[in-house]
């Protein structure tokens, strides 16, 4: 048996919402890096869902689902060196002392 | 007459020659720097006046108006542009004569009295710069260059009258020259921009067509014009910062107050005189009545003034509206007919100068002998100043009209084209002539009669009953007396100038002869004149002196005040003008103008102190607003859509 497209979404949703959740209410910079490759991980799933029920002889939306997951890891990459030196700087990652932006 | 162009830029390079290096200048480089400038300006000037009056006359029996130098300055419009050059006329040639030999007498003068001065160089700049511009007034081919240079001789007069910056009446006094003779130069602006409008230029010699086109608005922009001319030249009202500017340099007084500058509101009517003549005659008449006025009412208070300088100024206000009466007086261009007066006025304004520069460096040199300018502290001075007052007695009688002195030819031109116009504005002038015999020689008697205050100061300490030693008066110092005797000179010799052969008011060749009745009357008036002067002040002090001061006590001391004129105008000013014109208007400024922007600024502060903490520099709030904002866009994409 098939399993019905909308699973997929509402688990991508449920999966982004919670990534939202928790990027807005945690405090930490790791958390909430964690929390961003939640929603990717979302987005992902619905490029691989979309391809394989919409256009099933196709492979854009895989292409789009691996190329996402790689940006993904060099974007980790990236912000945890910035992190890195956010704490080398002010010898914190708690994101309430981070506020140098509003200047 | 190319080199008339260094008449003019060499005292300009002396000015900044001394004012950018003066100061590292001794005393002595920079009196000789300003002095040998205008040396070389006067051999200059009198070359010039040589060549142009030698090149004789042309075919229509005039001299040549001739334009050495002109340049386009800033173009207007088509026709109406604001030129530089030089134009040298008979007037303008006079009058170069004028302020070179005074300027010069000054700077030799200058020399002497203000050796040791602090600030010597400075006052050799300003001495410069007021020369300067009082040659580039003279010579302007335009109204708006004479402008320029008009208030140029306007600032040289503020600055010199300020020498004495650390004394606080100079300051004031320079203020009130400064103000109030700009105040009337606005007028004067008034009136040179309707008649640059309306004529289309602003030379001295308008197209027929243009000024028959303009005829209408002639005689407003020629009696505005006529305000400024009153501002400068001091007639009443507009006379009251001349006494006070006696607070500079004796030798300024002489150079800037009574010879030179003071005459250009007469030259700025002499130079519009055509214009004046044949469009404007009831203006040219009111001048007539302002200056009469003027004339009676600064002889009335020079007779009672006790500071010698400010006698010698208002003398110099009655000289100054003598001229301006007898260009009013004129009812014609034709000088046989009804135009004397011109040629009489530019006479009067050649031999002033040089005997009222006398009287002023004359001035000079007993204040510098005694160290006070009051009344008081004079006395007997002949016997210490022989020079001195022999050369001042020289300019009085001169002053006064006694022949064969200048004054007298020229005064009896004036009178003789006053007899002309009516018999009363004649009597009327011959009686202030009197009154100028009399002042001058109360003042004369004043200083150099009567007892000497040194001796009785001196009797005083010789018996022990005051500890102050007196000063001894002495004459003054070479380089002073010079001046005062080529002065004297021209003052006894300057009458004979045959005048009307170079200068006239259609430039025909006049020749002066003496109204027979006319001189007899002022000699005989100003010889009573002089008579009741000696009665009265020449043994100090008299019975007639005292019955008189006790009798017409009021209006002895309503003269001594100027006759409030100048409580007057503090009155109009402060009371009046301040506080029902000023305050109001301040008032509006800063609670409604001022306060509307300040309402602006705090409305637009307390919006951005609204707004302001949604920038807080936190990240998680950052990313809700762009959450929201993008769920928002989209659920209205999808609910249009």
């Amino acid at each position: 048996m098939i399993i019905p497209a909308h699973y997929f979404l509402i688990l991508s949703a449920i999966l982004f919402f919670i990534g939202v959740f928790g990027f807005f209410t945690r405090r930490n910079l790791v958390s909430l890096l964690i929390s961003t490759e939640l929603m990717l991980n979302a987005v992902d799933i619905n490029f691989a869902v979309f391809n394989a029920y919409c256009h099933p002889g196709l492979l854009e939306g895989y292409v789009f689902a691996i190329f996402g997951i790689g940006i993904a890891a060099a974007e980790t990459a990236v912000a945890i060196a910035i992190i890195i030196n956010v704490y080398r700087n002010i010898h914190s990652i708690h994101i309430k002392r981070l506020r140098e932006l509003k200047h | 007459m190319d080199f008339t162009l260094s008449i003019l830029a060499l005292p300009l390079l002396s000015f900044l020659t001394l004012a950018l290096a003066g100061k590292f200048m001794s005393h002595k480089a920079a009196g000789i720097t300003g002095t040998a400038t205008l040396t070389a300006v006067t051999v200059l000037a009198y070359a010039t006046a040589a060549i142009y009056f030698g090149a004789g006359r042309t075919a229509e029996g005039i001299f040549a108006t001739i334009t050495p130098f002109n340049i386009e300055w800033l173009p207007l419009g088509d026709t109406l542009s604001i030129d530089l050059g030089i134009m040298l006329d008979p007037i303008s040639v006079m009058m170069l004569i004028v302020i070179s030999t005074v300027s010069l007498m000054v700077h030799i003068y200058s020399l002497g009295y203000m050796k040791g001065e602090r600030g010597f160089q400075r006052y050799y700049t300003f001495l410069s710069l007021f020369t300067f511009s009082m040659l580039g007034l003279v010579v302007a081919t335009n109204i708006f260059q004479m402008y320029i240079f008009w208030e140029l001789v306007g600032v040289s007069s503020y600055l010199l009258i300020g020498f004495y910056y650390t004394k606080p009446a100079a300051i004031a006094a320079s203020k009130k020259a400064f103000i109030v003779t700009r105040f009337a130069d606005l007028f004067f602006l008034i009136g040179i921009l309707i008649y640059g409008y309306y004529t289309g230029t602003f030379t001295f010699a308008p197209q027929e067509s243009a000024l028959i086109a303009a005829s209408g608005v002639l005689p407003t922009a020629l009696g505005l014009m006529f305000v400024g001319g009153a501002g400068k030249s001091a007639m009443f009202p507009l006379h009251i910062w001349l006494p006070d500017a006696m607070e500079g340099p004796t030798p300024v007084s002489a150079l800037i107050h009574a010879a030179t500058m003071v005459v250009a509101g007469v030259y700025l009517v002499a130079r519009m005189f055509p214009l004046f003549v044949e469009y404007a005659p009831d203006v040219l008449h009111i001048i007539a009545y302002a200056g009469a006025f003027t004339a009676l009412y600064a002889a009335v208070v020079a007779c009672v003034q006790t500071d010698i300088k400010r006698v010698l100024a208002f003398s110099t206000i009655s000289q100054i509206a003598f001229m301006m009466v007898a260009l009013g007086v004129c009812t014609s261009a034709d000088p046989h007919n009804g135009g004397l007066g011109y040629m009489a006025s530019m006479f009067h304004l050649f031999t002033h100068a040089m005997f009222k520069g006398l009287l002023f460096l004359g001035a000079g040199a007993i204040i510098h002998s005694v160290h006070s300018n009051e009344k008081m502290y004079m006395g007997g001075l002949r016997r210490y100043m022989p020079i001195t007052h022999i050369t001042f007695l020289i300019a009085c009688l001169a002053i006064a009209g006694i022949p064969p002195f200048s004054g007298f030819f020229s005064k009896d031109e004036i009178l003789a084209a006053c007899y002309a116009y009516s018999n009363a504005t004649g009597l009327f002038m011959s009686f202030v002539a009197a009154l100028t015999a009399f002042y001058m020689f109360r003042l004369y008697y004043l200083i150099f009669w009567g007892k000497s205050h040194y001796e009785e100061q001196k009797a005083l300490y010789d018996a022990g009953r005051t500890t102050h030693k007196p000063h001894k008066p002495h004459e003054a110092p070479a380089t002073m007396t010079v001046p005062l005797i080529i002065l004297a000179a021209i003052s006894c010799v300057a009458g004979f100038i045959p005048f009307g052969r170079f200068i006239s008011s259609n430039g025909t060749a006049y020749a002066i002869h003496i109204d027979k009745s006319v001189a007899a009357t002022s000699i005989a008036l100003a010889v009573g004149a002089i008579f009741l002067a000696t009665l009265m002040y020449k043994s100090g002090n008299s019975r007639i002196t005292r019955g008189l001061n006790s009798s017409l006590r009021e209006l002895m001391s309503a003269a001594y005040n100027r006759f409030y004129i100048d409580d007057l105008w503090l009155f109009v000013t402060k009371k009046v003008i301040f506080n029902c014109i000023s305050r109001p208007i301040a008032w509006f400024d800063r609670k409604f103008i001022d306060g509307t922007l300040d309402k602006l600024a705090a409305g637009t502060q307390k919006a951005a102190t609204f707004i302001r903490p949604v920038q807080s520099g936190n990240v998680q709030s950052y990313s809700v607003w762009f959450l929201s904002g993008a769920l928002i866009i989209i659920l209205v994409l999808i609910y249009l859509a």
